[in-house]
């Protein structure tokens, strides 16, 4: 599957936009973005392994939160899944 | 054939347009999805916009050239030269002024008969309520979680729908949230981030066209709302990649259990800072500032002692040579640097075998303003590095205090 990395994020993903991973699912497909690019681990996973509350994963165009499965719904090969942070940025000086 | 012919009915609760006004807004009248009624509505409507920078410039400036009645603007700020580069509604004949006044002098030079309502403060949960309950749309451009959360509640509280923009380098999100089938900001984000986990514009750099394209569509969300035509981005959250120049919806769902709009358990507006885990905002340090989590001015923050760039001059002066490290990024070191070895933050955990010194040697670290530096320091004294400080205000402050001959950025 592909996973989309947000430009916030692409600091740790050697500025990569998207990163191809293995993975038969959701959580599969982060623990492998996660093994290949470690620096990922503490914005995306709480030190107790949780994902992040102000990190959206959807794949395709659904929050993987409201899939019946959450984050061991099934993913194939052609799938996408994308990160969405927090930004706030607007009127910065 | 029936040839009685009744005159159509007009909406006789709006304002009516004058012949000046009809020849201003032709382009709009001959729209038949605005019309004349459209645009009375829109004469009619009262439009608040939280911020007048990089996205509030943009959508101002459009909301009133569309005939919006009335534009409220909320900003506490002072136009300075460096918002020249996106925020377009001020200009170089109006920096130093407040920037409420700045953005009226440039409505009104657009459109005479714009009503501006200035709200030259802060938004706190002291005044949100207040302020907003005179509007009919909130567009919340803002720069920091603890107003996006607060700005959120607000509207849930008023019922006032919330057209949404954010922005980062080269990423953009818009949504219309608050509506009362829609989601709202904390169905998306039930929680913020810990402070300086996401860097702030302020650190992070926006290009400056992308407020404008992103402040653009919140205002046409805003027109659409008025008019009640199209389908606003409720239930939608817009990604804008303007590297890529990519535009992409994905769903969004009216969460059940959100303590704003789901369950109601927020029945009034919280402290913000507190929540987002930010200190409370200093009287000499403005909303931005806080808002990247630059440390307070006190003699130890987490354990790292704090070393204004003047004590740090002085120790210079007196022959000490604390080792000192800069952990900005490359790009940073490019425009302006005080001559220490360059160490970015993010690579500080895995370059630490670099730092060949002795555990004891007394370490400064700096970074652009000193909140980085201080993550920094707390990552050195993780690794058993034992006379750690953080220079105060970083590089900024050092070229303001010490060098001018410095630029800032």
């Amino acid at each position: 599957m592909t996973i989309n990395i947000p430009t916030p994020l692409r600091a740790y993903t050697d500025k990569k936009e998207s990163v191809s991973v293995e993975g038969t699912t959701v959580t599969e497909g982060l623990a492998a973005l996660v093994a290949a690019h470690p620096a990922m681990q503490q914005h995306l996973f709480t030190p107790e392994g949780k994902l992040r509350s102000f990190v959206n994963v959807y794949l395709n165009d659904d929050d993987v939160r409201y899939l019946p499965a959450k984050e061991e719904t099934a993913v194939s090969a052609t799938d996408e899944l994308t990160i969405i942070p927090s930004i706030a940025g607007g009127c910065c000086r | 054939m029936n040839a009685t012919l009744e005159a159509p009915e007009t909406a006789t609760e709006l304002p009516k347009l004058s012949n000046e006004e009809i020849a201003r807004y032709s382009r709009h009248l001959i729209l038949p999805e605005v019309g004349m009624e459209g645009q009375q509505k829109l004469k009619a409507a009262k439009v608040l916009c939280v911020g007048t920078g990089g996205l509030g410039a943009p959508m101002a400036l459009y909301l009133a050239a569309a005939g919006v009645g009335t534009i409220g603007l909320v900003d506490f700020d002072v136009v300075d030269e460096s918002n020249l580069q996106r925020q377009i509604i001020h200009s170089q004949a109006t920096v130093g002024m407040l920037k409420v006044d700045s953005a009226e002098v440039m409505l009104k030079g657009l459109n005479k008969n714009t009503n501006i309502v200035k709200h030259n403060t802060m938004l706190t949960s002291a005044n949100a309520l207040e302020i907003f309950k005179e509007y009919d749309v909130i567009a919340d451009g803002t720069d920091n979680f603890q107003t996006r959360y607060l700005v959120n509640d607000a509207c849930v509280l008023t019922g006032k729908p919330n057209a949404y923009g954010s922005i980062f380098r080269f990423e953009g999100q818009a949504s219309v949230f608050a509506t009362e089938e829609g989601p709202c900001y904390r169905c998306l984000y039930p929680e913020p981030p810990p402070p300086g986990l996401v860097p702030s514009c302020a650190e992070g750099g926006v290009l400056g066209i992308l407020p404008g394209l992103v402040g653009v569509i919140q205002a046409t969300e805003v027109i659409k709302l008025i008019l009640g035509i199209g389908e606003p981005l409720i239930g939608r959250l817009l990604l804008v990649d303007a590297l890529g120049m990519g535009f992409r919806t994905l769903k969004l769902r009216k969460n059940p259990d959100c303590p704003a709009c789901g369950t109601h358990e927020i029945k009034e507006l919280i402290d913000y800072d507190q929540f987002c885990g930010i200190p409370k905002p200093t009287e000499t340090g403005p909303l931005e500032v806080s808002s990247f989590s630059a440390v307070a001015n006190l003699p130890e923050v987490e354990g790292i002692p704090q070393i204004s760039v003047e004590q740090y001059k002085a120790r210079l002066d007196a022959g000490d040579k604390p080792f000192l490290l800069d952990v900005r990024e490359p790009h940073e070191y490019a425009i302006v640097d005080i001559g220490a070895p360059l160490i970015p933050v993010g690579q500080l955990a895995s370059r630490i075998g670099e730092l060949t010194i002795p555990k004891d040697t007394e370490i400064v670290v700096h970074c652009k303003s000193g909140a980085r530096s201080q993550r920094a320091s707390l990552i050195l004294k993780e690794n058993g590095f034992t006379n750690v400080s953080n220079l105060v205000g970083g590089i900024t402050a050092w070229a303001e205090k010490i060098d001018k001959s410095l630029p800032k950025y």
